[in-house]
């Protein structure tokens, strides 16, 4: 079986500005969409009580907002969790109030409407602790750019590197984008997703990168723009099984992963199409824009000290 | 040229069995049992209490699958967790016939069936993590702070005391915040105090400031000494945590501090948040007051009689009861510390406390006025008082140093210190995090991560074993091997598999596969372009290995963002996650080659290789290897 049979190579660098414009305007809904809605963040990062309860009959979520309404709380969250039985509570952080007076008040209060309540799950944050995980999460993500970008710089050249970290951080704005947009909730296993995201489309962009400074080497008459067409048309292969099968893992977590893998994964599944999208089309494009040329590839000392004629040094699929 | 050398295959075959011994133990599953601890120092856990547990059993004609002492505890096995819930009361009526004095904790747990030759080697399961088990866990912040405060309040104390003792006169001593103002007249005064505090209060610094028409010393405790207390008070608070929650009789709780000022404290198994929380944040007090004496009292106190007006009964330790009068002389604040020690003189183990300024004071005053009679130091805790000790006053004690000693062994001392010590915790402590996870939620967890591994891994092997066919074979059997050595590593770190960590194993499965396509294409490759089976392979591993590597090393990075930044359930996701890289470098590139090498490598004139229809560009035909 062989699903890409490609002759010619495909001109995909005659169409960057439009593979460039789409990713553009994807962004600033984004962008939009973020800033209009914002997001949807987990007691983790807010801090505050989340209640997970179970009924054995499917449960009548109007009854349990007015129950816990009923107890003086005003920004309270009731949806239903997974199943139609189990319901999630939200409740902000009140002063004076330890979550564990909130949680058994809110139970007690649940219990006398409807005895065969059990609770499954609490969560308490105090404010404190989601300052701290902002503030990680932030250095976290500088310090993958930085890792990132200097790790390429040294493999490759800067431009590369930059143009795949701005590809890749543009994937993490839409993930994030969608998120806003359906209000899914952002937690902090969102977070682990978004950023294992960035490590793993990165390579993606690294397999054509490989390709482009091979193809520098073997071809030299070609343009830089046929070299880059020649390099995504000869990697179409790998990175369209790589990712369907990586996409097939992420699925099956998606389906039977249970409601509390359920937006890590929904994560994964985004950041990875779109990963494909990005790295392949627009990371190459904003190199050849930020102007890669063959000397920046060719002259610069091969890794693998292996013959300088040797048209397959140091690259490979 | 598809062979490996002897030293390689031992590698590789050395690996695979280490693996597969160290992730064995996953597969045993846990029993439950009942397990049975001292409460006390002097309980002795031996053969004994295992043959009551065991008589205990047998009255309730339960029959455990195996009772022995393990460690420091009896552990009964039992074969359903019915049973295992009816041995608990029943063992729990047998060695603990009051509820209010236990000697023992009796508690549920969960034992690996782990045969004992792969415990033997250390081969263990892997710990889970409270996700997939249930229970609590909390994040506690000590407040420094107050600690801190706490320590200048019994500083002022003790300096107005030393300068009384030296006649020294001052205008005034003050806490403010935590320094401590000295007020004095005169240069001549002040260098006096000045010289008492370097002398006697080795933790102070002072700085003078010239204060209106006098002068003012500002006492404040040094940055090492304040980082002393403040080690101290998270330490004596994981002490009295820990005594706290024995009472409860959960197994294995893991109490640790976390950074400069946080404990985290997770207790497996208990649902109860309600009570796991009362017993954290409880407030013990201690009170000292005088034994009463009369012979009403002693009357009372031999069961005779009713207890005086004016005086309560308090159960001792040793279950006898003492009467003591109503009236408190000194509260636990005024006990700034107590230690375990011995007599200089008749060597015998005592218990020495420490009063504040005004405690000393007291305990001057009392002591001189009553000597030989017995004073009783109380123990209150829920509400519940307890006499700790009940010593007679042998002289007047000045200067707040106490010694109690008599009739005492070396744990009891112990003992009693730490009961002394644990009636307050040092400094004050806020929940600031917290999750209880039910059991059911726990189960449900385990199962649906192992549900998406298994579907995942699944999929993705048909998908390769129809595309790749041979290849696709030995890359599915690469991507199982990397399964086996991801948890035969976690297995040996004992590390706590939670629910983010099974969705890391995921991904790595994932991520995995995908060396394993980079090298196929990659042969596909070199087989299109005309190349010689043998060679197609040799040079599509060598050519691979340098992407596979670039692109490792890019996940590796945002996996080693994730561990040094994450907290919690993003540290459980990224640890598998970068473990998972480094043994899909092994399982998709030296293994799998491994076994490629097995089957082709001694073939001299391979005609073709099974890696699925290599399609070549000039002719549309089929001219193609195929399989065999």
């Amino acid at each position: 079986m062989e699903f890409f049979r490609i002759k010619k190579d495909i001109p995909f660098m005659k169409h960057a500005l439009i593979f460039n414009a789409i990713s553009f305007i994807t962004f600033a809904l984004a962008v939009f969409f973020l800033l209009t809605r914002g997001l949807h963040l987990s007691v983790e990062f807010t801090g505050g009580t989340v209640m997970e309860v179970a009924y054995s009959q499917p449960a009548e979520l109007a009854k349990v907002r007015e129950t816990v309404s009923g107890l003086g709380y005003t920004d309270v969250q009731v949806q239903s969790f997974g199943t139609p039985r189990d319901v999630l509570i939200r409740l902000p952080v009140q002063k004076g109030v330890t979550s564990a007076q909130q949680s058994e008040q809110v139970l007690q209060a649940l219990k006398a409407n409807d005895a065969d309540v059990t609770l499954r799950r609490t969560e308490f944050v105090g404010p404190q602790v989601g300052e701290e995980l902002v503030h990680g999460g932030l250095m976290a993500l500088a310090f993958v750019v930085l890792g990132i970008v200097i790790y390429l710089a040294f493999r490759f050249e800067w431009k590369f590197g930059v143009a795949a970290i701005i590809a890749n951080l543009h994937d993490v704005v839409i993930i994030l984008g969608f998120f806003a947009f359906f209000q899914w909730e952002f937690s902090l296993s969102v977070l682990a997703a978004v950023l294992a995201v960035l490590g793993y489309s990165v390579n993606e962009s690294v397999v054509i990168f490989d390709r482009i400074r091979e193809a520098f080497r073997k071809y030299r008459k070609m343009t830089t723009s046929e070299v880059i067409d020649h390099a995504i048309t000869s990697t179409m292969s790998r990175t369209i099984i790589t990712h369907a099968s990586t996409e097939a893992m992420v699925l099956s977590m998606l389906f039977f992963g249970g409601p509390s893998l359920h937006y890590f994964a929904m994560a994964l599944t985004i950041g990875i199409l779109f990963g494909i999208y990005s790295s392949v089309f627009v990371a190459a494009a904003i190199a050849m824009w930020l102007g890669v040329k063959r000397e920046d590839l060719v002259s610069a000392p091969r890794k693998e000290g292996g013959d300088p004629n040797d048209p397959n040094a140091g690259a490979a699929v | 040229m598809n062979r490996y050398p002897v030293w390689k295959w031992a590698i590789l075959v050395i690996v695979l069995l280490v693996g597969a011994l160290y992730s064995l133990p996953n597969f045993f599953g846990e029993t439950p049992a009942v397990q049975v601890s001292a409460v006390k120092s002097g309980v002795k856990i031996d053969d004994a209490v295992a043959q009551r547990v065991e008589q205990a059993l047998a009255a309730a004609s339960l029959t455990a699958e195996r009772v022995a002492v393990e460690g420091t505890s009896v552990r009964a096995r039992f074969d359903t967790l019915e049973n295992q819930l009816k041995a608990k009361d029943v063992i729990q009526k047998a060695l603990v016939p009051d509820a209010n004095d236990p000697s023992f904790v009796v508690a549920l747990n969960q034992i690996s069936r782990t045969p004992a030759w792969l415990s033997a080697i250390h081969a263990r399961p892997m710990f889970l993590g409270l996700d997939l088990r249930g229970g609590v866990h909390f994040m506690l912040q000590v407040d420094m702070q107050a600690a801190l405060t706490k320590k200048a309040e019994a500083y002022s104390g003790d300096i107005r005391t030393a300068l009384r003792e030296k006649n020294v006169r001052h205008s005034g001593i003050s806490r403010d915040g935590q320094t401590i103002d000295i007020k004095v007249a005169d240069e001549a005064t002040q260098n006096t105090v000045r010289n008492i505090i370097a002398d006697q209060f080795a933790d102070l610094q002072v700085v003078s400031q010239p204060d209106g028409d006098g002068l003012r010393l500002r006492a404040s405790i040094k940055p090492e000494a304040a980082r002393k207390v403040q080690e101290q008070a998270v330490k004596q608070n994981i002490v009295t945590l820990h005594n706290r929650i024995n009472e409860l009789g959960v197994t294995e709780p893991v109490i640790q501090q976390q950074g400069l000022d946080r404990i985290v404290v997770q207790l497996a198994g208990v649902q109860d948040t309600a009570q796991a929380k009362d017993i954290l944040g409880r407030t013990a007090t201690l009170e000292v007051r005088m034994v009463d004496e009369s012979t009403e009292a002693r009357a009372a106190e031999q069961g005779r009689g009713p207890v005086p007006f004016g005086s309560e009964r308090y159960p001792e330790r040793s279950g006898q009861s003492v009467i003591v009068k109503k009236q408190v002389i000194l509260t636990g604040e005024n006990l700034t510390d107590a230690q375990p020690g011995f007599d200089s003189q008749t060597q015998e183990p005592t218990v020495n406390l420490t009063l504040d300024a005004k405690g000393s004071r007291i305990f001057r005053d009392i002591t001189r006025e009553n000597i030989g009679k017995r004073m009783a130091i109380v123990l209150f805790e829920k509400g519940k008082g307890e006499v700790v000790t009940a010593p007679v006053i042998r002289s007047e004690i000045g200067g707040g140093r106490v010694q109690i000693s008599g009739r005492m062994t070396t744990a009891e001392a112990n003992n009693t210190a730490l009961l002394l010590r644990a009636g307050s915790l040092a400094a004050p402590m806020e929940i600031i995090e917290e999750y209880t996870i039910g059991p059911s939620l726990g189960a449900d967890n385990i199962e649906r991560g192992i549900h998406s591994v298994v579907w995942g891994l699944a999929a993705i092997a048909a998908f390769m074993c129809v595309y790749y066919q041979l290849f696709g074979v030995i890359s599915s059997i690469a991507l199982a091997v990397n399964v086996m050595l991801l948890v035969a590593i976690l297995s040996m770190l004992q590390a706590t598999l939670t629910l983010p960590g099974i969705a890391a194993m995921a991904l790595a499965i994932g991520v995995a596969i995908d060396s394993n396509v980079l090298i196929n294409e990659r042969v596909r490759e070199e087989l299109r372009a005309g190349v010689a089976p043998q060679a197609a392979i040799h040079t599509g591993y060598d050519r691979a290995w340098a992407t596979i590597l670039d692109s490792n090393v890019t996940t590796l990075i945002a996996g080693l963002a994730l561990l040094a930044f994450g907290s919690g359930p993003v540290r459980g996701f990224a640890v598998v996650h970068c473990i998972g890289i480094l043994t899909s470098m092994f399982s998709a590139v030296f293994f799998s080659r491994g076994l490629v090498n097995l089957w082709y490598g001694r073939q001299k004139k391979l005609k073709s290789v099974s890696i699925g229809q290599v399609w070549k560009p000039e002719s549309d035909a089929t001219a193609v290897a195929k399989s065999q």
